[in-house]
């Protein structure tokens, strides 16, 4: 029965600051080279130069929204083939199911954005605040000169980092060089400075202020992890069946002589003050824990220290855990498994099918579009002509001349509305670099070799120089 | 949670309850973060302000305007002066070249073809049909066949002066004879002759048609116009009777119809009521349609 007057309970909480303590160690060193790897790809990729040729810009990865391209080193995306981006989040989604039926949440712990810049904002808070106990006594003091510097320095850093995360968002849209000049000399367009001010903001808000709250409240993967986790996956554990019951070395060296059970956890609440999420692993596998396996570092320095075995909180299954504690033999670790073959199969389809499209994927391309008032005209000598929009695709750098001819009833003739270039007596168009063009074209067919209301036909647009083809299918419409 | 003492917890999950209770129901207390009720609280405020700089409460005959006065309505008027300014820039070149030098340059062309279906689709499709297919007594612009010329400048004569149009001196006029209602001819003879008008183009002639006759008749009354083989004169308008395009029907009771009463279509003169600019793209975009010559 209730006995508490519902009026006093908090319906809201107040966010309870994290103060993650410094850890040094080897999962510790694994993301300090993360971080480095990944902040440095992201910013100086836009720096990255890749030649393509006189009429294509030289960037190697650019979202060229302007002109509706994206370029990636070799590989130049048409908005047509956006497909090649949903196969690719396929991939992303799939990629993060395998790493999950393997290890976890090593993506929230290691690679995630969120996590990365955080870990760089944090670094960031210990240069000009200190480690845990000075930043926790730090912000009990009332405000001095000392406090108000070491705030307003932290505060400049982070923001002047957020401004450069932003800063580099931006880059991936226009030509970077070009676009540093212009942003330092106010002449960039107004949209790049909005974006730098909401990444600006964004950066600093979530890595700087709300950080493991994302996880908590606004990140949907956590509960989606819980669902596709097993007892077969690798997840940041802390063996009770080793660990419990917590005393002090003291405390144990007693117990133990008494020849009872004292566990190997002397209850130093290391692996609590490095967690940046800032629970306690002891109490099993939570939602706020990112797997980033800090706590691990932490409870093997102190470990190493007390002359202990390391590994009371390890990558662990939770198969092995309940097979110590029932007494039986650990099961191996199965990284091959039904669950983990299927994500890796899917994986491999998708991106074997998109490397395979990507590799055969024609340079050229051709769209009819049967026009549809008149659908077929009959001309003064009783022959029938159907009139088509042709758009014509040129994937490459350079201009290239298309031939047209027409497959279809015998005598069909192909003439081209408003241009006139023609070779072997078939009509020509040239098409820009990296275009397309419309050309309207004409089909006529001598009334002798039409016999149906509609007949098969099809515009073949052979490359004068490259030689390619590209044929479209469509119909020829006559009175019947 | 912290600190309350008295707080009661669900049993199962551990988690604090709100103390609300409906029939042994218990309510789990899983808070939310105070900042996120901060901010939807942030919102209502930002909602005040709105209110105060855009538009916001209808009034009787009118609105409350905002400080900065927004309408959606003013900033597409801004945006259409400009496009319209922008036109303008370009009509002028379009207006300054010679109607046969606009195909020979890819811009003015486009902007001609543009301007030109544009225009069709406003003007001409009432008749002719969106994509100039035309109709019986609509010609079909599609087509290799003119009544007054298919060439560039016959085409955009048509345009300015128009056909029959009352009020214009320059339009193109011709007047075929009503055989059949003047009395001209007896009914047999224009059954006759339209026979014969048939046949030129190959078309079957009923049983018991004279063509001895027909080809005397049609000698007679039609070559003046039509020529002696039925080929027309553009000179007149006079259609070509011998070709596969007919544009009052090629039925044996269409061609009667025609010879009776005859035919003579109207199409206004548009130099009244266009630019010079805009005919000359409707000259250009009808010559592009697969017809010009």
């Amino acid at each position: 029965m209730s006995t508490t007057d519902s009026n006093d309970i908090p319906l809201y909480i107040s966010a309870k600051k994290v103060y993650p303590q410094a850890v040094s160690g080897f999962y510790r060193r694994i993301k300090w080279i993360v971080l480095i790897a990944t902040l440095s790809i992201y910013y100086f990729l836009p720096f990255v130069r890749w030649n393509r040729g006189p009429n294509l810009p030289d960037q190697a990865v650019l979202l060229d929204l302007a002109n509706r391209r994206f370029y990636f080193f070799p590989i130049e995306i048409w908005p047509q083939e956006v497909y090649f981006f949903t196969g690719l989040l396929v991939i992303a989604a799939m990629v993060l199911f395998l790493m999950n039926a393997i290890a976890g949440r090593i993506w929230c712990g290691y690679l995630c954005p969120q996590t990365v810049w955080t870990d760089l904002f944090l670094a960031v808070e210990r240069f000009t605040e200190g480690d845990r106990r000075d930043r926790i006594k730090l912000d009990e003091r009332a405000f001095d000169i000392d406090k108000v510097a070491r705030k307003t320095l932290k505060h400049f850093i982070w923001l002047m980092i957020a401004w450069w995360t932003g800063g580099a968002w931006v880059l991936y849209f226009a030509d970077a060089p070009k676009l540093v000049r212009d942003l330092f000399f106010g002449t960039a367009p107004l949209t790049a400075y909005v974006w730098i001010g909401i990444l600006t903001f964004t950066t600093y808000a979530l890595a700087g202020i709300m950080r493991e709250q994302v996880c908590n409240y606004m990140c949907p993967w956590p509960r989606i992890q819980a669902a596709l986790t097993d007892e077969e996956a690798f997840n940041v554990t802390y063996r009770y069946d080793r660990g419990e019951p917590r005393t002090s070395l003291k405390g144990a060296a007693k117990l133990r002589e008494a020849g009872e059970k004292a566990g190997d956890c002397i209850d130093c609440n290391q692996c609590v003050a490095v967690c940046p999420t800032g629970i306690d692993i002891r109490h099993g596998a939570q939602l706020e824990c990112i797997q980033c396996s800090l706590c691990i570092d932490a409870c093997d320095t102190v470990m190493t220290k007390i002359g202990r075995p390391t590994g009371l909180i390890a990558f662990d299954t939770d198969n092995n855990v309940k097979a110590r504690e029932a007494g039986t033999p650990e099961k191996p670790f199965h990284p091959i498994r039904a669950r983990t073959i299927i994500y890796f199969s899917l994986i491999a389809i998708v991106g074997g099918s998109m490397l395979f499209q990507l590799a055969t994927r024609s340079t050229a391309g051709i769209n009819l579009i049967h026009d549809r008032t008149p659908l077929f005209v009959t001309l003064a000598d009783g022959s029938v002509r159907n009139a088509y929009t042709v758009r014509l695709f040129n994937k490459r750098p350079d201009i290239r001349p298309f031939a047209l001819t027409v497959e279809g009833p015998l005598g069909a003739v192909v003439e081209l509305v408003n241009v006139s270039a023609t070779a072997d007596w078939r009509p020509v168009v040239s098409v820009e670099p990296d275009a397309t063009r419309e050309v309207r074209v004409l089909i006529t067919v001598p009334k002798s070799s039409l016999k149906d209301k509609s007949t098969p036909i099809a515009i073949r647009a052979s490359d004068l120089f490259a030689g390619e083809v590209v044929i479209a299918k469509d119909h020829f419409f006559g009175p019947g | 949670m912290a600190g309350h003492t008295t707080e009661d917890r669900d049993h199962i999950t551990g988690t604090a309850t709100t103390g609300h209770e409906w029939d042994g129901i218990k309510e789990l207390n899983t808070p939310l973060p105070r900042w996120w009720v901060n901010i939807f609280y942030a919102t209502i405020l930002w909602s005040f302000g709105y209110w105060v700089v855009y538009p916001s409460w209808p009034l009787v005959s009118s609105h409350l305007t905002g400080v900065i006065a927004y309408s959606s309505r003013a900033e597409v008027a801004v945006e259409l002066d400009a496009l319209k300014a922008k036109r303008a820039a370009q009509a002028a070149d379009l207006g300054k070249v010679e109607l046969a030098a606009i195909k020979s340059d890819p811009k003015l062309l486009s902007l001609a073809m543009a301007q030109g279906k544009a225009a069709f689709g406003d003007n001409c499709a009432p008749c002719h049909g969106l994509g100039g297919a035309g109709s019986k007594g609509y010609p079909n612009l599609n087509d290799d066949d003119w009544l007054w010329g298919g060439s560039l400048g016959e085409i955009h004569t048509t345009l300015q002066n128009g056909i029959r149009s009352s009020n214009d001196d320059k339009t193109r006029i011709s007047a075929m004879p009503a055989f059949g209602r003047d009395g001209i001819l007896k009914k047999d003879e224009v059954r006759t002759v339209a026979n014969f008008v048939r046949a030129l183009s190959g078309q079957p002639v009923e049983a018991g048609y004279n063509a001895a006759a027909g080809a005397k008749l049609f000698a007679d009354n039609c070559a003046a116009c039509h020529g002696d083989k039925g080929l027309g004169n553009k000179e007149l308008g006079s259609p070509n009777l011998a070709d596969a395009i007919t544009l009052y029907g090629s039925g044996i009771e269409d061609i009667v119809e025609t010879v009776t009463n005859a035919r003579a279509g109207v199409m206004p003169a548009w130099n009244a009521r266009l630019d010079a600019v805009t005919i000359k793209s409707l000259a250009v975009y009808v010559h592009s349609l697969g017809g010009g010559k």
